[in-house]
Parts: C-alpha cells; structure tokens; sequence
C-alpha cells in the first residue's frame, strides 16, 4: 500500500474557534492509481492534499507513506520526504521567477545532494519528456502558462517520486492548454506514476480512474471508474 | 543537522544573486558597516601611530636614564610648581658627590643648559642650545662625536674653552669647511671647536642638531651658576633602576642634610614617568573613540537586519517553494546567513579598504607613522562574521522557521 490514512483528524485555531478541517478521513491509495479528489471550498480538500504532500501534520490518526508513518516527524524529516516521494504540481506554477527553466527542474536534486553534472542530465531529460528540450535557459517569465506548467511537471518527476500531487493544476490555464497538461498527466499515469489530482471541476476529475469526493471533513463518496 | 557541500553552494549562489537583483540596496545598506569600520580601523591606527611617535620620541630621552633634578618633570598644579620653585638648587657639589658614591651607575653626567647666540666670522646663529657638562654627556644624552673628540676630564678641571657642535650648527655656520681647530663665538665668550656631533634628528619638534657642548666648569663661569642643573645618571645594570634610584635618594638627602621625616626636596625623572602620564592621557580618549565606533558599527548591523527582514518577507513565496520541493530549515537558515555576511563583508572590505588610503594619506601629512596593522585585518573579519552572523540570526531564522503553506500561499 502506497498511502494509508487512519482517521486522519485536522483541527485549525482560528482565533477563539476551533475549525474542523478534516473529521476522520480513511483512505488508501495504491500504487500506480490515478486518483481525483473533489469537494466544494471548505470540504477540507486543501487540507487533505496538504496532509497528503507532507507539508502538513494530522491532529490526530496515522498517516503511513510508502510504510513509513508521517504523522509525528518533524519539519526537516518531512522535507526530507517531501523531497523524496513528493512531486508538486501547484495551480501558480510556482517557479522559482530568476531562475532557468533547467535550475528550477534541478532544484529538489540540489536539496538531496545530486552532483552537478548528474543534475544537468536528469534536467535535461525530464525537460525533453515534458517536451521543453529547447527551453532549457528560457526562465518562467518568457514561457507560456501552458510551457510554465511543464517546467513544474518537469521539476515535479526529476527525482521519481512516489506520488505527483497536482493541485488544480490546469486551474490558471485555457482549456486548450489544460487539455494539454491533461494528456501529460496520462502519459505518467501510463509510465507507471501515481498521481493525485486536486480539482474542483468535475471535467478534469473525469481523467481520473477513481473519484474521491469530500464534504464537510469526511469523505462523502469514494468511486472507483 | 547536515548540510551537504551541494546545498551550501546552493545557497552561496542564492545569496549573490539576491545581493546582485538588489545592487543600490545591497550597497546603501552596507553603507552604515562601511562608515563604522573606517572609524574604528582609522581610530585605532591613529592611536597607535601616536603611540609609536610618542615612545620614539622618548626614547630620546633614555629608557634606562635617571635625571636628576630640583623639579619632577610632572606636577599637578600651580600651586605644586611655586613649591617646587623654591627648593635649593642641584649643584656641581651634588654632582661630585654622587659621582663619587653612588655604586650602582655607570655613568654620572652633569648638565646646564642656556640659549646663546653662536658666532663664525660674518655668520652667526640664534638661539642655540648651549649644554655644559663632561664627557660622561657622550653616553648619557647619546651625544657622539661624528669628527673630531669629546673634551676629557683635566680639560674639564681646567676650564678650557673647548666646545663640540651639533650637525646644524656646522652646516649652517660651516657649510663646507671644516669646522675642528676654528674658533667662534658663543654669546660674549671664544671657544676652539674639537668636534661636530652626530645627527640626532628632533624630539618632540625640536631639533636636536642645534646645539653646541662646553665643560660644565666653563659653564658655571661664564654664564652663571643661576641655571638649573640635572644630573644624568646611568646603571651599571639597568635591572638595577631601582636599587639605583634608592641609593640615589639616599646620598641626596645626606649631602642637602635632610632630617628624617622630610619630604625629598629633589626628583629623580625618568622616561616611564612620561609614558605613564600619557598613557593615562590617551586611555580615556582610546575608550571614547572606540565606544563611537562600536555604536557606529552596531547602527550599521541594524541596518542589515531590517533589510534581511525586508529580502525574506519579499522571497516568503521562494522558500516556500524550496521548502516544499525539500529545502530543511537549516539550508534556509544558511541561504540568508549567507547573504547578510556578504553585505557585512563588502562594508567591511570596502571600509579597510579606505582605512588603509587613509592611514597613507595621514602619513604622509604628519609625522605620524600611522600604519594599519595585520591585527586590525582580522579584527575586521571578526567584525563581518560577528555583525553578519549576529544582526542576520533573527531573519534568517524567521525565514527557515516559515510554514510552506502559508508561504506558498503569500502574495
């Protein structure tokens, strides 16, 4: 089992309130699935994807990651597994503005100590998979949303991750772009990757083979295609 | 923690492009470090050059020399010196005396001193020091004859009218001729020249050149008895200064009959006398100085600290990526130390930098030999590490404490 969550409860303080943000979520995924998380704002999917990515920690349950609990580590062990098993597709792109394409590719090989030249290489090749072989030294702002978005797929499957969790990720793009970001996701998919897809559009969850959809801090339905 | 070699370079290279994005800020805020390293570097020199020119001033004056005389050398107040005033004269008695008794020194000379004018033919010299002493004055006030001789003690006994003059004195009267044999005019009274002294430079801006040198005895009869004299007096051994300075007290107060119980009326001066009261002197300025520097250097480190502050709000989003991507706290922490350092480095290279064009500049404008020296180089490392390390802690550690949620999701 890839991931496994045991009634995984997220509380927040927000000022005097206690908010809720996940009320008991069991779930897991194995490896190779291609699933969709859905659920109108404040269902707690922003929190779940958080927990999923390690950025986070659960108030209370288990959270066990490729056999290893997640739940209680501290913050440079978390990144230290986010680096390892975590590939990031964030809504905004977020590339690093002042560097090259290449660098930004490079940059979670840089945090666990790769050598220059292997970097270069594993950049190089995960760019021409994302069909940017000729953008290398193009930095963000002269790419396209749609080429940007690469870049971060790129960056997100350098170092094999267990997981690429994609946070709306066709969310700033035109439909055209989107679809085309889509097809890259299923071409992973295909290659062996696991991905997970947080989405509030039920048009891009249909790419998914499995459906999770959230509401008030639970999982409300849970539907494999 | 553990940071690889590959995560520090990482954040060496983060650290020069943010300094290179921001080239005016980098520059203005290194501008306070610059200012407070140049006082502190510029205050130190300056100080020690003094130091320097002050001790080889006095060094004129014999590291090992007593002098002996009615008067110490340094008193406190008017009213001290009208005291001092009225106390009988050291005389020619005095001096054969302990000539002759005080065990422990090797050389005992005599010295009065006046102005006169000297003359040669149509050339004559104004204010003139004219010393009267012995031979013993060769090793005691390091007046060597550079041609010719010192005059011996019968000649001394005898009251000849010899004299030795002193390089300006035979390069202004004399020029080219050779001045041994001539006679000239010192004030009212002729004296046949025996010897021309060695150049001894100044001392505290006096020329030590523009003097000539007759028998003590000649002295006393030709001008006077009403003159001060000073006994100068050397060790036989000069870690026996002390021994000698008691043995010295003790003939005195036996040869002016002075009971038990009653104070000195005479003063053995040294060198380190001097170099106490100006250290004394100097202290309070050296702490003043410094204390101005150190506020300058600590208002310069502030300055680096609210533009850190400044560079991790503006790059929140950037280490919320790279914490996301697997960035720990500490590569976060090293990437900002980094930069602060940098900022602090410049100011301080910058600031030594000038220091030292400084220093040239005074040194070659005044006689003070003002030097920066290798232990200020380092200082000044000190100081980048410690400011930049110090004021750059608190950012730096915001900015690796941050959680990637939130700094991803910042605006």
């Amino acid at each position: 089992m890839l991931i496994e969550l045991k009634n995984i409860v997220k509380d927040y303080q927000l000022g005097m309130d206690t908010v809720h943000a996940l009320r008991g979520v069991d779930l897991k995924i194995q490896k190779n699935e291609y699933v969709a998380i859905m659920g109108p704002s404040g269902s707690g999917k922003s929190t779940l994807m958080n927990l999923l990515g390690c950025l986070d920690t659960p108030s209370s349950g288990i959270y066990r990651l490729n056999g290893s609990n997640v739940s209680e580590m501290d913050d440079d062990h978390l990144a230290e597994i986010r680096n390892r098993e975590i590939g990031f597709v964030f809504q905004n792109f977020n590339l690093l503005p002042r560097a090259s394409s290449a660098h930004n590719v490079e940059l979670p090989l840089i945090y666990n100590g790769t050598p220059a030249a292997k970097r270069k290489e594993l950049a190089e090749k995960a760019l021409k998979k994302v069909g940017l072989g000729d953008r290398m030294h193009h930095r963000p702002n002269e790419l396209s949303g749609g080429q940007r978005q690469r870049v971060a797929v790129a960056r997100a499957l350098i170092n094999n991750p267990s997981i690429i969790l994609a946070d709306e990720p066709t969310g700033n793009l035109d439909t055209r772009t989107g679809d085309e970001i889509m097809d890259l996701f299923e071409e992973l998919h295909e290659s062996g990757n696991t991905i997970i897809l947080v989405t509030h559009e039920e048009y891009i969850a249909e790419h998914s083979d499995r459906i999770i959809r959230l509401r008030d801090g639970k999982i409300e339905r849970d539907e494999a295609k | 923690m553990q940071i690889s070699k590959i995560e520090l370079g990482e954040g060496l290279k983060i650290a020069l492009n943010a300094l290179k994005t921001n080239r005016m800020r980098t520059i203005l805020t290194t501008l306070g470090i610059f200012i407070g390293v140049i006082v502190v570097t510029v205050i130190i020199s300056v100080i020690q050059g003094l130091n320097a020119y002050v001790k080889k001033e006095m060094s004129g004056l014999g590291a090992d020399t007593l002098y002996l005389s009615k008067m110490p050398w340094i008193f406190r107040s008017y009213e001290e010196y009208l005291e001092y005033v009225k106390r009988r004269p050291i005389e020619e008695k005095h001096y054969k005396f302990i000539l002759e008794h005080a065990t422990l020194a090797d050389v005992v000379a005599p010295e009065l001193d006046t102005r006169k004018t000297v003359k040669y033919q149509n050339e004559s010299l104004d204010n003139v020091t004219v010393v009267g002493t012995t031979d013993a004055y060769s090793v005691t006030a390091d007046a060597v004859p550079e041609q010719g001789r010192f005059f011996n003690m019968p000649e001394v006994e005898f009251r000849k009218n010899l004299c030795l003059i002193g390089s300006e004195v035979s390069e202004k009267l004399f020029q080219d001729e050779n001045p041994i044999g001539k006679r000239m005019k010192i004030g009212a009274h002729h004296f046949t020249i025996i010897g021309v002294l060695m150049k001894k430079g100044q001392v505290f801006g006096e020329s030590q050149d523009n003097t000539v040198i007759i028998p003590y005895t000649v002295f006393e009869k030709q001008y006077g008895r009403r003159n001060y004299m000073t006994i100068l007096i050397k060790p036989k051994d000069p870690r026996q200064l002390e021994a000698l300075i008691d043995q010295l007290t003790g003939l005195m107060r036996r040869a002016r009959g002075l009971e038990a119980g009653k104070p000195d009326d005479f003063a053995i001066n040294q060198q380190s006398q001097l170099m106490d009261l100006y250290n004394q002197l100097t202290r309070v300025l050296w702490i003043v100085l410094i204390g101005i520097g150190s506020i300058s250097l600590v208002v310069g480190g502030i300055g680096i600290m609210n533009i850190m502050l400044v560079s991790v709000t503006e790059r929140t989003r950037e280490i919320g990526i790279r914490k996301a991507i697997g960035a720990k706290r500490s590569i976060i922490m090293w990437q900002f130390l980094v930069e602060s350092m940098f900022i602090s480095g410049i100011g301080v290279l910058l600031g030594i930098l000038v220091s030292i064009a400084i220093a040239l500049i005074v040194r070659s404008a005044t006689p003070l030999p003002v030097n920066i020296s290798t232990w200020v180089l380092f200082l000044g490392v000190g100081f980048t590490v410690t400011i930049g390390l110090f004021f750059g802690l608190y950012p730096a550690s915001k900015a690796a404490r941050l959680d990637p949620i939130v700094a991803l999701r910042y605006e």
